[in-house]
């Protein structure tokens, strides 16, 4: 059934309206009123005594479509119990007219692609100049620590170190155990080969001590550790908590950041420490199991493949790696304005980049011991 | 009209609340009827959300009934408990939009999920809600981290009247407003009352939004609840009530509505 009817009667339109008229009905009133063609001029009268529930939805659609579609000078006049929203429904269409006639839409602006171009380079521009605001902010502090060892919140480093490290322990070692015995295995397979199964604890050694140790333990940290980070602050951020603290004179670099890097730079050195024991003994393990090396004859081995740098080469990395975690997790933190959605946007962010950062950091670690033969 | 006229919109009937054994309602029984403004008032802690929660079927109370109009809210079917959330609209005390949708995609949010409609017929809609509480045009596309305090109360109510309720819920609408946008809000009140024949429930502490908008208000003391029109409650003897209603600030508010 249709919802409406236009008839011209001499200079003058008569609009009848017929069925449901709820806003449930809006659906199929919606492309009949669009259906009509204008102009209209003269006077129209609408004629409700056969429409039905009128809702507040479709005759505010009637209406803006009569406007559009009529010119200037049509005269509206309802009929036949029109709904006691017409008036009011009416008045307020008239106010979001413009001067011209034509009804204000709200039209997001269109950016070209060079205006986003530069848009993009100004940020990046403005964002690198902050974080080396940041870096300084951080070393000021810890600049100061120096004359006045007070502003290194003990308390404060003392909780994260457990939160960061010793809560860390279990996922960490279960990691860097799992993993060494599956290089293990790859690698004996392969070294079988050559019948030079026994080398398997050079690849394991010297893999775990350099490598995957500080590595898989920076991104566990990074996943777990940079998120909370991100994460503590962001929402301290949101509730106004670090304004408060600026306010009452205190700096939240010296309060949340500093205690937090300060923490996961000692934490991580002792968490890699484990994950590289717990490596060799995985390593260890499945020597045992799987290619019958008995531990007196691995540690031999172990001692021969070592050189005096092996494993001095994966620590000295996990203190960066924690500063560049410690730094962007609090970092984005920081960053976090006004809203939720942004608190989830920006710790994504945090861990995305800082397992980035630590595996660029690293594979530059590995051009630079390269070429000073360390 | 309709049949449902004469029924209460709302009827709850000896409403038990309880959190590990503190009591917040104890037997709490009212009524609003139709095409009024019920104030709900009550100190911190008698558990005015918690009502509103309840009345919404958001929380299951340890006793009692809740009507809403007509349907005894315990006893429907997932369906019916959908069409039935259709009649009513909540504005939250936070406005509780969407912070990842804007404006306009809030509003059409229930629209879109209730019935299916034309882009254009959805754009329309918004910008009807969105005059119907008084926010520009260029309010839709914002996001609410985008809007202040007072916008933000008033997305959340056009959001809640996009369905065409008949009954509106509000949790302290005029908490954190200035006084102007106050004033604003009750005036907004009292014409949605009368042009779309609204019935409204409003959680509020704002003394002089109960003594411009409110038809009757509903106190709750000591887990029950006192329902009578604004001169009757002036009236009342309870010494709460009495300290409420008859304090410094509830003397300028009172004289500031009645000239």
């Amino acid at each position: 059934m249709q919802a409406l009817t236009l008839n011209r009667q001499g200079d003058d339109w008569r609009l009848e309206l017929h069925g449901d008229w709820s806003l449930g009905a809006m659906g199929r009133i919606d492309p009949e009123l669009r259906a009509l063609s204008g102009p209209l001029s003269g006077t129209l009268v609408c004629d409700w005594s056969r429409a039905e529930h009128p809702g507040i939805g479709p005759v505010w659609s009637l209406l803006a479509r009569l406007a559009d579609i009529g010119t200037p000078q049509l005269a509206l006049r309802h009929e036949g119990n029109p709904p006691h929203i017409v008036q009011l429904l009416g008045k307020l269409q008239g106010e979001i007219c413009t001067a011209d006639g034509k009804r204000a839409v709200a039209i997001p602006p269109h950016e070209g692609a060079i205006a986003q171009l530069g848009r993009w380079t100004v940020l990046q521009g403005t964002e690198g100049r902050a974080v080396l605001a940041f870096f300084g902010r951080i070393a000021a502090v810890l600049g100061q620590s120096f004359t006045q060892p007070r502003v290194l919140r003990l308390r404060s480093i003392v909780r994260h170190l457990h939160e960061t490290g010793v809560s860390a322990i279990p996922i960490v070692s279960l990691i860097a155990f799992l993993i060494s015995v599956v290089v293990a295995y790859l690698g004996a397979q392969q070294l079988s080969k050559f019948g030079a199964t026994i080398f398997v604890v050079d690849l394991v050694t010297i893999a775990v001590l350099r490598e995957l140790g500080v590595l898989l333990t920076a991104i566990i940290i990074a996943g777990r550790s940079g998120s909370a980070f991100a994460a503590e602050i962001g929402v301290m951020e949101l509730n106004q908590e670090i304004d408060a603290l600026r306010a009452m004179g205190m700096n939240p670099i010296e309060l949340l950041v500093v205690p937090r890097v300060v923490a996961l730079m000692i934490a991580l050195p002792c968490l890699t420490v484990i994950a590289d024991a717990m490596g060799l003994a995985g390593g260890g393990l499945l020597s045992l199991v799987q290619l019958h090396i008995p531990a007196a004859q691995f540690t031999v081995r172990l001692r021969e493949a070592l050189s005096p740098t092996t494993f001095w080469a994966g620590l000295v990395k996990a203190p960066v790696f924690a500063l560049l975690i410690g730094m962007v997790g609090a970092y984005r933190g920081m960053q976090v304005r006004e809203s939720a959605r942004e608190l989830g946007r920006l710790t994504t962010m945090a861990v995305v980049q800082s397992i980035f950062l630590v595996i660029l950091a690293d594979a530059f670690f590995a051009v630079l011991f390269q070429q000073i033969d360390f | 009209m309709d049949a449902t006229l004469d029924v209460p919109v709302i009827r709850v009937t000896g409403l038990v609340n309880r959190f590990d054994g503190q009591v917040v309602h104890n037997g709490l029984s009212f009524e609003v009827r139709s095409n009024e403004i019920m104030g709900v008032v009550g100190g911190s802690g008698t558990g005015k959300t918690v009502l509103l929660r309840t009345i919404l079927g958001l929380r299951r109370p340890q006793a009692g009934k809740v009507e809403l109009l007509g349907h005894d809210i315990e006893h429907l079917s997932v369906a019916e408990r959908i069409a039935l959330s259709r009649s009513y609209g909540v504005a939250f005390q936070s406005g509780a939009l969407i912070s990842s949708l804007t404006v306009a995609q809030n509003i059409q949010l229930p629209l879109r999920e209730a019935y299916s409609m034309s882009e254009d017929a959805l754009d329309e809609l918004v910008q009807l809600n969105l005059s119907l509480v008084g926010l520009a045009p260029d309010a839709a596309e914002k996001y609410p981290a985008q809007l202040s305090g007072g916008m933000v109360k008033r997305a959340s109510i056009a959001r809640a009247l996009s369905l065409e309720p008949k009954l509106l819920f509000l949790d302290e609408p005029t908490s954190g407003l200035d006084p102007i946008s106050a004033a604003d809000f009750d005036a907004l009140l009292l014409y949605l009352r009368a042009e779309l024949k609204l019935t409204v429930v409003m959680i509020t502490h704002d003394l002089d939004s109960l003594f411009r908008t409110c038809n009757r208000v509903s106190v709750i003391v000591d887990g029950c609840m006192v329902t009578d029109t604004l001169d009757g409650i002036l009236e009342n003897t309870h010494p709460w009530i009495r300290e409420y209603f008859h304090g410094a600030r509830a003397r300028a508010a009172e004289r500031a509505a009645h000239g």
